[in-house]
């Protein structure tokens, strides 16, 4: 296994600089961002006379600090509704027998075969009935729950004993208390890769909140920066500066969180 | 009404905690999933302007539809993202994940590499892509063309080559997971059949036609299927990279792109909805097929 042949030692430099190359985007966008206009037409990757300048004109206008602030915003909230109640559905479905429970299950399954292309004109008509759009309640309504989600969790808790439920009934907790205390700590692992995919995923979307949304103020970061064309028209350092700040939080959660993220797409890629 | 609690069997009272669990969610999903999917079905027999009531025209906007030229067009371009994205893609990331399997030095590092466009927005990494796409001086792949004595590209100014151009970074920033769920399904082939075929003294060719693709085919078969997906659904990268516009002359407009004008800039949201039905149609002839073909084994 860890003979070295000169064929692996290729496979590993081809295997390296493919992943260089993979990454040089974020390393033109890194070292745009931190170039004076000056200089951004050089290809070098080293800025001469690296600078912040654009970082601080970017958060001077207070317009991209909301972006940003709107986006960190509905993706907490999102994430923290998706994970309470995916889970107690998940968690109700899997240990909980009772008539009724595989319709409801097969219901929400079927739920992931409908794309959100075919929903946002309902959802729209609806917002505008109800006076949601341009508030953030209408840009976060249609994912506060995730058919996907409560499907993983209900994999999870399926896994966690009945006897260690059992005596936490004997102990007088009511059933509310048994999940949230009792079967939630057991699944830890599996509510850390769910949040993460949903907070991502709300990081990045764009659709609905393009529709959803016409008031600049409250723009999430995607739909201000598809919005820069028209601004910052030949800047291209502000602009890279604008995908890197709207880039790098994703990856730092990344660097952060390797571990679980890679085991959570494994694990929802094997199960599904 | 306490005395008639008490009476009720273990099995009834988890019953209506089950119940009591499920209300809400129940609710939502009757009101944000089931109501709309219903609705859209509903507004693509319908003249519907969003203002005023939907007016039933039967099957008109399917038979408009049809006669649209617009419409093949996007169809074409969202097939054309399919069929070149997805064999592509799939091609790329099962050769990396192969080799990245056998590497066990610098193994965490290589697969970071590799999957953390993955993470990315769409939005952003767009940008990056239009700056490399422009013309000299300011766009890093012409000046390298240049600096290579070839001739330049317009790339996103080209009804030939925008298309292939927009898709690049939907490619560079889907292979990550492709790799993930690769690496995934591979180390779940038990060693034996390896040793099995070494022994009776199988080429790396035969192993890899014979012992690893078979085993692969699940995993094979969900990446083909959720890719195909993706790439039917495009919408983000073209957006971004053409104004909203998936030009140059619609070179570029996929379906979605095509639905998201005939709602909110036509405001035909009948028209529209035909259209999601359209995609609905063909998103779940795929989804079929790959029941089909995990069933048969």
């Amino acid at each position: 296994m860890t003979r070295t042949s000169p064929g692996r030692v290729v496979a590993w430099t081809l295997l390296l600089l493919g992943g260089i190359v993979m990454v040089m985007p974020f390393a033109y966008m890194l070292s745009g961002s931190f170039k004076l206009n000056s200089e951004i037409y050089e290809l070098s990757l080293l800025p001469r006379e690296p600078t912040l300048d654009n970082y601080r004109r970017l958060f001077e206008k207070s317009e991209f600090v909301r972006w940003f602030g709107n986006s960190l915003l509905i993706g907490t909230l999102t994430t923290a509704s998706v994970l309470f109640f995916d889970s107690l559905v998940g968690y109700t479905l899997a240990k909980f027998r009772f008539r009724g429970r595989y319709v409801v299950f097969v219901a929400i399954l079927t739920t992931l075969m409908i794309p959100t292309e075919m929903l946002v004109l309902p959802w729209y008509a609806m917002a505008r009935n109800f006076h949601w759009l341009d508030t953030y309640w209408g840009i976060a309504f249609p994912g506060l729950m995730t058919g996907f989600g409560t499907f993983l969790m209900k994999q999870f808790f399926e896994d966690v004993p009945d006897e260690l439920l059992d005596a936490a009934r004997l102990d007088g907790l009511n059933e509310f208390q048994v999940w949230w205390q009792v079967a939630m700590p057991l699944v830890v692992p599996a509510l850390s890769a769910l949040a993460i995919f949903t907070f991502l995923g709300n990081w990045t979307a764009f659709l609905w909140p393009l529709i959803a949304i016409t008031d600049r103020n409250l723009y999430t970061l995607p739909v201000g920066l598809a919005t820069f064309s028209g601004e910052y028209q030949t800047e291209w350092e502000m602009v890279m500066t604008g995908a890197a700040v709207a880039t790098i939080p994703t990856i730092l959660v990344f660097l952060l969180l390797q571990r679980y993220i890679i085991r959570g797409i494994s694990m929802a890629g094997l199960k599904a | 009404m306490a005395g008639r609690l008490t009476d009720l069997t273990i099995g009834q009272k988890r019953a209506i905690w089950a119940w009591g669990f499920l209300a809400l969610p129940i609710a939502f999903y009757v009101a944000i999933r089931f109501y709309p999917t219903l609705e859209a079905f509903r507004a693509s027999f319908t003249n519907w302007n969003i203002v005023g009531r939907m007016e039933y025209v039967g099957l008109a906007n399917y038979a408009r539809l049809a006669q649209d030229p617009a419409f093949w067009k996007v169809i074409g371009n969202t097939f054309a993202y399919l069929g070149l994205g997805v064999p592509i893609s799939m091609l790329v990331s099962f050769v990396i994940a192969y080799y990245l399997d056998r590497v066990h030095f610098g193994h965490g590092l290589l697969r970071a590499l590799y999957f953390v466009p993955h993470l990315t927005t769409a939005v952003a990494m767009a940008w990056v892509w239009r700056w490399f796409y422009q013309p000299p001086p300011v766009g890093a792949f012409n000046v390298w063309l240049t600096s290579l004595g070839l001739a330049q590209m317009p790339f996103l100014r080209s009804t030939t080559q925008a298309l292939p151009a927009v898709l690049a970074p939907a490619i560079w920033a889907g292979i990550g997971f492709q790799i993930v769920i690769f690496l995934a399904g591979l180390k779940a082939i038990p060693r034996n059949y390896y040793e099995a075929a070494e022994i009776d003294g199988a080429g790396a060719w035969r192993v890899l036609f014979e012992v690893t693709l078979p085993l692969l085919r699940p995993t094979i078969v969900f990446l083909v299927v959720t890719s195909s997906i993706a790439y039917l659904r495009i919408f983000d990268y073209v957006y971004a990279m053409t104004n909203g516009q998936g030009g140059p002359l619609d070179a570029t407009k996929p379906l979605v792109l095509k639905i998201f004008e005939t709602a909110f800039t036509h405001f035909e949201m009948g028209y529209a909805a035909t259209q999601t039905v359209v995609l609905f149609a063909i998103l779940l002839a795929i989804s079929l097929v790959q029941l089909k073909l995990l069933r048969s084994r």
